[in-house]
């Protein structure tokens, strides 16, 4: 296996792209399950993690453990620049203009339920309407929920077709001078289909209304420029993008962020307290109360470090081939139904039987060593409009590989025997 | 097939999911209660006609896996014709052979034992234990919703 050098961008050497050789940098993959190969196909769950990320958690605890923005010894130091550092990463990542737009969460949860309630508590009022997606991950209905129940709001819905795309026509109509913000996701987690954030953003600007784009299942798969995309808002979580857990981040323009008020109370959000009246710190630190996740941080800057040295176009078109790939190998299986057939996904092929729950599916895949998702994928509401109580869904990651592919179709027809 | 999946999976649940007993509504049901697993969305209602302590009548609706159809399936099957309180003993006797690893195997459970290779698959337990919490919620009378959680 060559691994070509392919110039230099950013700094960064960039090497061409060699699932075999990819595969050795994620330790995990060489593992068995039940005395089968591992074939990790849940990655729209979370992804593995890179040896390079695995090491910058174990260094940190090892050679720089210390609270940040407090001490003024040595380790404090240490462990502040590469907290800040991983956040400079991230903005370059994503292409965001300014530093201070970088906030750290816990994940795309914690950011929408940030901007839910800094964001919509403050700019809604009973009356005023919020616009999400009939696709939505349960993490981006339920914060609005909350919100339309403090304020009076109305929560109205985007819906989709029978192929899982975003009726756009519709959501042209749904927007009016009571809308007060658009909240939809980049990629369906349970479809894979991509959401044209484009035209959403252009449609929501003419009228002045603020956009946020859930890039959970994003971010793994697309280049995800924000100023390009202009969006507002933008959520996405480190653990799905070859990163630790419990770190996300939440990008917001600077305009909006600096009028927000903050989320949550405590240390580091503050600049003077006293009984009377608390100055707030400026941003980002307003919104990351209390001690964050430095190791997550550093360790999601490490996965950036990782996903930046990778010749993205053709982890683009690697990714491309597998899902045509799977799609083939599956769509001729007996009974097999397809859920999800936008023109424009990534990721994601999710199946059902109409005799076979997914649950059984997923247990018997188990058995070949095969990890699949098998239920609702916290979006109930996309199962209710395709009428089924379940998936059986496979997602794809860079270092998936065609042969894996073929174990999986194998795999289906051990089911296939069982339930025969 | 290996042989914790042929556990799983035995001809008896194979059937009894293919053709559920005592799948309907019971029209004048002298108790009702729903069940949901949250995890994975499954669901079920189950329905009871009691007289002079027995239980006269049982069914069930809902969906979900073949394990969650074929112990309710098994579960109404078993239960018609019981006392009330035999069907409180074996809830308690089938909820721990789920969830013991297949000790005891449940050898005074007659053709429940089917239901023990669950116990292998620790993620299933929830499936086949479903129907069970909500009889034996809709037993006690409650009007709450069961849960596995």
């Amino acid at each position: 296996m060559k691994a070509a050098k392919e110039g230099m961008a950013g700094g960064s050497r960039r090497v061409r792209f060699d699932v075999a050789h990819v595969r050795r940098d994620f330790p995990i993959l060489s593992r068995s399950v039940h005395g089968k190969p591992l074939v990790y196909l849940d990655n729209g769950a979370t992804s593995q993690k890179p040896q390079a990320v695995i090491e910058a958690l174990s260094r940190y605890y090892r050679e720089e453990n210390s609270n940040i923005h407090r001490g003024v010894h040595f380790l404090s130091e240490r462990a502040t620049a590469a907290y800040e550092e991983a956040r400079q990463k991230i903005q370059a990542f994503i292409n965001a203009a300014h530093k201070e737009e970088i906030i750290f969460v816990r994940g795309t949860t914690e950011a929408v339920n940030l901007v839910a309630q800094s964001y919509g508590r403050s700019a809604l009022k009973a009356g005023d309407e919020i616009i999400i997606s009939a696709m939505e991950h349960h993490s981006n209905i339920v914060p609005w929920q909350m919100l339309r129940d403090q304020t009076g709001a109305r929560l109205r819905v985007i819906p989709i077709n029978h192929n899982g795309e975003l009726v756009l026509d519709e959501y042209r109509r749904l927007l009016n001078d009571k809308t007060k913000i658009v909240s939809v996701t980049h990629v369906s987690n349970a479809l894979g289909t991509v959401a044209p954030v484009h035209e959403i953003v252009a449609a929501a600007h003419e009228r002045g209304i603020p956009v946020m784009l859930d890039g959970a299942q994003a971010v793994p798969h697309l280049k995800v420029d924000v100023q390009e995309l202009g969006c507002d808002f933008y959520a996405f979580s480190g653990h799905k993008m070859f990163g630790p857990t419990g770190v996300g981040v939440l990008y917001g323009r600077r305009e909006l962020l600096d009028k927000m008020p903050p989320y949550q109370g405590g240390g580091d959000m503050i600049s003077l307290v006293t009984f009377e009246k608390t100055h707030y710190n400026v941003l980002p630190y307003k919104f990351e109360a209390g001690t964050p996740n430095i190791a997550g941080g550093i360790g999601l800057g490490a996965a950036v470090d990782y996903l930046q040295h990778l010749a993205w176009e053709q982890v683009v078109a690697h990714e491309e081939d597998l899902l045509a790939y799977a799609t083939e190998k599956l769509a001729v299986i007996d009974g097999l139904r397809i859920i999800g057939t936008a023109k424009e996904k990534v990721g994601v092929l999710s199946f059902v039987f109409d005799k076979i729950h997914a649950h059984d599916v997923g247990t018997i895949l188990d058995q070949e060593g095969v990890a699949v998702r098998a239920g609702h994928h916290c979006a109930m509401p996309v199962m209710q409009r395709f009428g089924v109580p379940a998936t059986t869904r496979a997602s794809f990651a860079f270092y998936n590989t065609r042969d894996e592919i073929d174990v999986l179709a194998k795999a289906i027809q051990s089911v296939l025997k069982v339930f025969g | 097939m290996m042989a914790e999946l042929e556990d799983l999976y035995q001809e008896v649940i194979l059937d009894h999911n293919k053709s559920p007993r005592n799948f309907r509504v019971i029209e004048n049901a002298d108790r009702k209660a729903e069940g949901f697993n949250p995890l994975c969305g499954d669901h079920v209602t189950v329905y009871l006609r009691l007289r002079d302590g027995l239980i006269e009548d049982i069914s069930f609706q809902g969906s979900g896996c073949a394990i969650s159809k074929a112990s309710a399936s098994i579960m109404t099957a078993e239960l018609k014709g019981k006392k009330e309180s035999d069907a409180e003993e074996l809830f308690d006797k089938v909820h721990k052979m789920l969830t013991s690893d297949g000790v005891d195997g449940g050898q005074s459970l007659g053709k429940l034992t089917v239901l023990s290779g669950v116990a292998k698959f620790p993620a299933r337990v929830k499936c086949a234990s479903l129907a069970w919490h909500t009889m034996n919620s809709a037993l006690k009378g409650g009007s709450e919703v069961a849960s596995t959680e």
